[in-house]
């Protein structure tokens, strides 16, 4: 059966229905609803997926249709596809975005292993220049790395980073309670350990190694964990 | 002939589209938990799941990518 798509050259709506060619059944089934009103009946062909009949525009592009039209098609349901289609790509798109985020990391790991080097001991307080209870603020590694030495009620001698691991706000110590308070999201760390017991600082505060000697209080190194 | 070359209804075409979709979204959800883990042990000084996290968001990346040549 030969319809008048299937020429070589383009044809009019005139063309087809001097032909006699018979409009499709399949035209009435109901799945095709959502093409309604973008294809008439006399141009219609056979021999192709009812789903994938639109009219465009342009006739001559109905039997030669442009690339791009497959992103700008004119039916509902081909646009629908297409929409799922570029949301996909979207995904896709994110996914790239994590691993890029993830080889971002792993180049921060490399840097991190190549500056590597042992750390210096500093001095940081005398021996009695702290009463218990008593709190002192230091910079150590770097001179921007604000840390905080604390002598508990029972005369131990703690210190950890004073950032919190949230969002690098400085921690208070509360003595009486026992704890490290964050003021900007309520973010509270044991003041022993230094482990997060509340609030959204999500690991402990690195620990700063400590040596205690006949002259003062040094430290020698920092510990950052993920679990007290 | 255009029928001979379509496998695949359009219902039944949105249906594999809208699967893929779902997989793509739980590859991505997947890969944005791994994103967080390995930065939250990475600023707490455990760097030993760098490399394999960043193994596994990429080939959740190869999956999706390939997924997106069926659709």
């Amino acid at each position: 059966m030969t319809y008048p798509r299937d020429e070589a050259e383009p044809s009019t709506g005139a063309d087809k229905v001097s032909t006699g060619a018979l409009p499709d059944p399949r035209l009435d089934d109901a799945s095709r609803s959502g093409l309604t009103g973008a294809t008439t009946r006399d141009r219609f062909d056979a021999n192709r997926d009812p789903d994938d009949v639109s009219r465009a525009p342009d006739p001559h592009d109905e039997l030669a249709p442009p690339a791009w039209r497959e992103d700008f098609p004119i039916d509902w349901p081909k646009d629908e596809f297409v929409a799922r289609r570029e949301f996909a790509k979207f995904m896709v798109l994110t996914s790239c975005a994590f691993v890029a985020g993830q080889g971002w990391i792993a180049a921060q790991q490399l840097v991190r292993g190549r500056r590597s080097e042992p750390l210096t001991e500093l001095k940081i307080a005398a021996l009695d220049e702290l009463p218990l209870g008593g709190a002192k603020t230091f910079n150590y590694p770097g001179e921007h790395d604000r840390c905080i030495l604390v002598r508990l009620p029972d005369g131990e001698l703690v210190a950890f980073s004073q950032l919190c691991t949230h969002l690098s706000c400085a921690v208070i110590p509360d003595v009486e309670q026992g704890v490290f308070v964050c003021p900007c999201h309520d973010g509270y760390f044991d003041l022993r350990t230094g482990r997060n017991i509340a609030g959204p600082p999500p690991r402990p505060l690195p620990r700063v190694e400590l040596r205690t000697a006949a002259d003062g209080v040094y430290a020698v190194g920092i510990h950052e964990r993920t679990v007290a | 002939m255009m029928a001979g070359k379509r496998r695949f209804s359009r219902a039944q075409r949105t249906t594999i589209v809208n699967g893929v979709i779902c997989f793509l979204l739980v590859l991505a959800v997947l890969q944005l938990w791994l994103l967080t883990a390995t930065m939250n042990a990475f600023l707490g000084g455990d760097s030993s799941i760098v490399g394999p996290a960043f193994l596994a968001s990429a080939v959740c990346l190869l999956l999706g990518a390939g997924l997106l040549r069926y659709i």
